[in-house]
C-alpha cells in the first residue's frame, strides 16, 4: 500500500471529439438525435469533447449542457476554442483541452454534424502482434491499433481491436474488430467457429454463422451497415 | 534441482488426484525421490487414493503456520521408497496457503526430492493459483468432452500469465497434455472428442492418454495408485506417461477400438 492516500497521476483516456460548425441547440439537436439513433448505447453517457475550431459566435454553453444530459451524453470540455470562447467555456465549467494532433481538420469542413471517434493517440495504426494461442477466459484489446494473432483464439476467449483483427489460427472466441466504431475495419480468420463476430458494434453471434463458412478461412466485414461473411481468397 | 510439476485442470472431478498418485508412484518406482504435495485444502482425497488416510498426523498448514516441520508431517509410502507424502489440512480453507508460505515449504522440499509432484484443487480460485504459481511443468488433466477441454484453456491461460515464471519473465512452464476416461468405442460413435480433436483445441503437446477403466476406481477404493495395477490398461498407459514426462519416446496405446470376438481375433477381421 502507498503510505500516499493522494496522488495526481496523468493518464490518457479515449474520448469521442464531436467536430460541427454550428453549434447552436437548435441545428445541433436534430443532427445529434439522428446520429446517436444509428447506434443506440454505444455512445451512452460517452465523455464528449466539443471542437469549436470553425465557432465563431460564443455558444450558449449552459444550453449545450443541458442538451448533452438530455441526449444522455457528458460534454466534459471544448478543445481549438478562441479565447474568448475558451474564457466562456471556462466559465460554464467546462475544461478545455489542447487539440490533439490527429485531430483532422478536414472533418470541420464538412457541413454536418459527425461524432468521430478519434483517440487522443497516434492516428497511424499500429499492430499488436500475439505470438501463442489465445486461451479461454483472457482478453486481448489492441487499442487504436490492428490485432495480429499467430494461434488459436479459444473458446470464451475475446479479442478486441480499434483496427483489423487477423487470426492465423482458428477463432472459437469472440472478435470485436473496429471497436471504437470504424466502420472500414474487418476480420481474418484462418478456421471461422466464432462464439461472436462484431465490426463497429454490428455483430453475429455464432448462430448467424452456421452454414457455408463454418469451420473455414473467412473474412467479415460490413458493407451498407450489415456484416458480410465471405471467402478468403 | 527439483521439478515443481503442477497437475492440474480446471475442472473437478477429471482425475488430477488419481493421476498426480499414479504419477508420483511412477516417478518414484523409476527410482527419483518424490514428493506428492495435496493442495486442495479442504477436501483432502490424495491420502485415500494413496491409502495413507490413518497416518495422517501433520499437515501442510501446518507446515506452513510453524506448527510443525516437514520430517514430522511427510508420510513415507510403505510400498514404493522414495515415495512420501504431504497431505491437505481437512479441517481448513484453501486461504490458508500464502505465497510466502508455499515458497519456504517447495523450497525446503527442492533440497531433498528430484520431483514434486502439487495435486492442484479444481477452480481458478487461490488454491488452484497456489498449485501452480511455483511450477516448472504443468500436467493439465482433460476429459474428452467440451466442457473440460475448455476449463483445460483456461487454466493454461492462467499458467501462461499468472504463474512465477510469466511473472519473472522466464522461460514458459511446460505443457503437458493428459487425457483421461478415454473411451476409443465412444468415440468411434461420436460421443467423445477424439485425441486429435482434444490437442487441436488445445493446441499442446500430448504426454498421454488413459482409457476409461474399471481398474481406476479399483485402485481408488483399495487405496493402491492404479499404475501399481500393472495388467490393467490405465495402469500401462499411467506408466507409458511417466516414461513420457521422463524424456523417452513410447507410442501410444489404447487409442482404438479393441478388436474382440474369436473370429475376428483368428481372421484379424
Amino acid at each position: 500500500m502507498s503510505e500516499h492516500s493522494l496522488e495526481l497521476k496523468g493518464s490518457l483516456f479515449p474520448l469521442s471529439v464531436l467536430h460541427c460548425t454550428d453549434v447552436s441547440v437548435s441545428s445541433l439537436e436534430p443532427l445529434l438525435s439522428a446520429k446517436l439513433a444509428q447506434a443506440p448505447g454505444f455512445f451512452y453517457q460517452a465523455p464528449i469533447v466539443l471542437n469549436l475550431q470553425d465557432c465563431q459566435q460564443v455558444p450558449d454553453f449552459v444550453a449545450l449542457k443541458q442538451l448533452f444530459v438530455a441526449l444522455k451524453l457528458v460534454l466534459v470540455g471544448v478543445t481549438g476554442a478562441s479565447p474568448t470562447i475558451k474564457a466562456a467555456a471556462q466559465d460554464a465549467g467546462l475544461a478545455v483541452l489542447q487539440a490533439g494532433k490527429t485531430a483532422s481538420t478536414k472533418a470541420n469542413e464538412v457541413p454536418q454534424t459527425a461524432i468521430s471517434s478519434q483517440q487522443l493517440a497516434p492516428s497511424t495504426m499500429d499492430s499488436k502482434i500475439v505470438e501463442q494461442t489465445v486461451r479461454s477466459g483472457q482478453q486481448i484489446y489492441a487499442k487504436g491499433a490492428d490485432l495480429i494473432i499467430k494461434g488459436a483464439v479459444g473458446a470464451g476467449a475475446e479479442v478486441i481491436a480499434d483496427g483489423n483483427i487477423h487470426i492465423y489460427g482458428s477463432l472459437r472466441g469472440k472478435a470485436i474488430a473496429g471497436a471504437s466504431g470504424d466502420t472500414s475495419k474487418r476480420i481474418y480468420c484462418f478456421n471461422m467457429q466464432a462464439e461472436l463476430i462484431s465490426v463497429a458494434g454490428n455483430y453475429w453471434l455464432s448462430d448467424s454463422l452456421q452454414g457455408e463458412f463454418w469451420g473455414k478461412p473467412a473474412c467479415i466485414k460490413l458493407q451498407d451497415d450489415t456484416l458480410v461473411i465471405s471467402e478468403l481468397v | 534441482m527439483a521439478k515443481i510439476i503442477v497437475v492440474t485442470s480446471g475442472k473437478g472431478g477429471v482425475g488430477k488426484t488419481t493421476s498426480s498418485a499414479a504419477i508420483g508412484t511412477g516417478l518414484a518406482l523409476a527410482g527419483h525421490k518424490t514428493v506428492i504435495v495435496d493442495f486442495d485444502i479442504g477436501l483432502r482425497n490424495l491420502d485415500l487414493i494413496m491409502g495413507c488416510e490413518r497416518r495422517v498426523v501433520y499437515d501442510f498448514v501446518n507446515v506452513i503456520n510453524g506448527e510443525a516441520n516437514l520430517k514430522q508431517t511427510l508420510i513415507k509410502d510403505k510400498r514404493v521408497d522414495n515415495l512420501f507424502i504431504l497431505p491437505a489440512s481437512q479441517t481448513r480453507d484453501k486461504d490458508a496457503l500464502t505465497k510466502d508460505g508455499v515458497e519456504r515449504v517447495l523450497t525446503e522440499l527442492a533440497k531433498e526430492f528430484d520431483f514434486i509432484l502439487c495435486d492442484s484443487p479444481a477452480g481458478i480460485e487461490s488454491g488452484a493459483m497456489m498449485a501452480l504459481y511455483f511450477a516448472d511443468e504443468a500436467v493439465v488433466v482433460t476429459n474428452p468432452e467440451v466442457s473440460s477441454v475448455r476449463d483445460s484453456d483456461r487454466i493454461l491461460g492462467m499458467l501462461s500469465s499468472k504463474s512465477r515464471r510469466a511473472e519473472q519473465g522466464l522461460e514458459g512452464i511446460k505443457e503437458h497434455l493428459l487425457l483421461t476416461r478415454y473411451n476409443p468405442e465412444r468415440v468411434q460413435k461420436g460421443e467423445m472428442l477424439s485425441v486429435e480433436d482434444v490437442k487441436e483445441i488445445l493446441a499442446i503437446e500430448l504426454i498421454g492418454v488413459i482409457p476409461e477403466s474399471q481398474a481406476v476406481l479399483n485402485a481408488s477404493n483399495s487405496g493402491q495408485p492404479v499404475i501399481m495395477d500393472k495388467d490393467s490398461d490405465a495402469g500401462q498407459a499411467y506408466l507409458d506417461t511417466v516414461q513420457r514426462l521422463l524424456g523417452e519416446t513410447v507410442p501410444f496405446r489404447f487409442l482404438t477400438v479393441e478388436k474382440k470376438g474369436f473370429i475376428k481375433r483368428i481372421f484379424g477381421g
